[in-house]
């Protein structure tokens, strides 16, 4: 039984989720769909807050929202005007985008509705500690992560080179 | 009233098909981008949901989110490269003025 408060909370975040992942993808105005994905963002690190994963929800707030929102709004406000809006949709592509989220939607929900309704509440557990993720993170044993550790830094390098290559003056 | 697991598995579902729609619908290629960032953010919370409620005190999800976030930004990075590259070229960022690969 969860207490009224943790409740409220969590409709405040899903209805948050829901409504800004909505208008996200469907607001003309290309600017306003970068800050509502900034929303949707922090909707998503606040159920790891929720679920207690501390470590990841600040991640994502560091990463996701304070890194990749502010290169989007970058890139946005240098190849488009701020005010304008973007070309109506035709109605084709509007229907074809609708037939397959539906689709999916109605696919995927009936599948997680039959086998995922009768999982019990949530199990109890300790929030991760700083010490353990950084030894789970760093370490070479079994079920320890320092091999993609290291994959993920030589791809961040590969990229760093990547965006200078494609992106500087010629 | 117990919050459990579809809770959780139904906004990210609902915010996964939001990027299927968006992507097939936006023209913009940053807007892409962002239909995009909504998909991978919702398997994020997928991942996250699982490991919290079938294998609680494991960290298995929480890692593979902390890798897809890392490559996430990775690939968005690149991403905006290119568009900017090819604004630069073109003078425009739409998927359907783009049909000749010429420099």
């Amino acid at each position: 039984m969860e207490s009224v408060g943790s409740i409220i909370i969590y409709v405040i975040v899903a209805l948050a989720m829901v409504v800004f992942s909505v208008l996200a993808v469907t607001t003309r105005k290309i600017l306003r769909a970068a800050t509502y994905l900034l929303f949707t963002l922090f909707a998503a690190a606040a159920i790891y807050f929720m679920l207690d994963y501390e470590f990841l929800g600040a991640v994502q707030i560091a990463v996701y929202a304070g890194g990749i929102v502010v290169l989007f709004v970058f890139s946005i406000l240098l190849t488009s005007k701020p005010g304008d809006n973007s070309e109506k949709l035709t109605s084709k592509s509007r229907l074809l985008g609708l037939v397959a989220s539906v689709a999916m939607l109605g696919v995927a929900g009936w599948a997680l509705l039959a086998r995922c309704a009768n999982f019990t509440a949530r199990p109890e557990m300790q929030s991760p500690d700083m010490n353990e993720i950084g030894r789970t993170m760093m370490g070479t044993g079994v079920g320890q992560y320092l091999l993609p550790f290291e994959a993920v830094s030589v791809l961040l390098l590969a990229c760093i080179i990547g965006g200078v290559v494609i992106a500087r003056k010629r | 009233m117990e919050i459990t697991a579809i809770y959780y598995l139904i906004p990210s579902l609902i915010m996964f098909c939001c990027g299927v729609y968006g992507f097939i619908t936006r023209k913009n290629m940053i807007a892409m981008l962002i239909s995009l960032e909504l998909m991978l953010n919702a398997v994020d919370v997928n991942f996250v949901v699982f490991n919290r409620f079938l294998f609680p005190g494991q960290m298995e999800g929480m890692f593979f989110t902390l890798f897809a976030i890392a490559i996430a930004a990775a690939e968005t990075a690149l991403a905006i490269a290119i568009i900017i590259n090819i604004f630069r070229a073109t003078k425009n960022v739409d998927v359907r003025g783009l049909n000749e690969m010429k420099f």
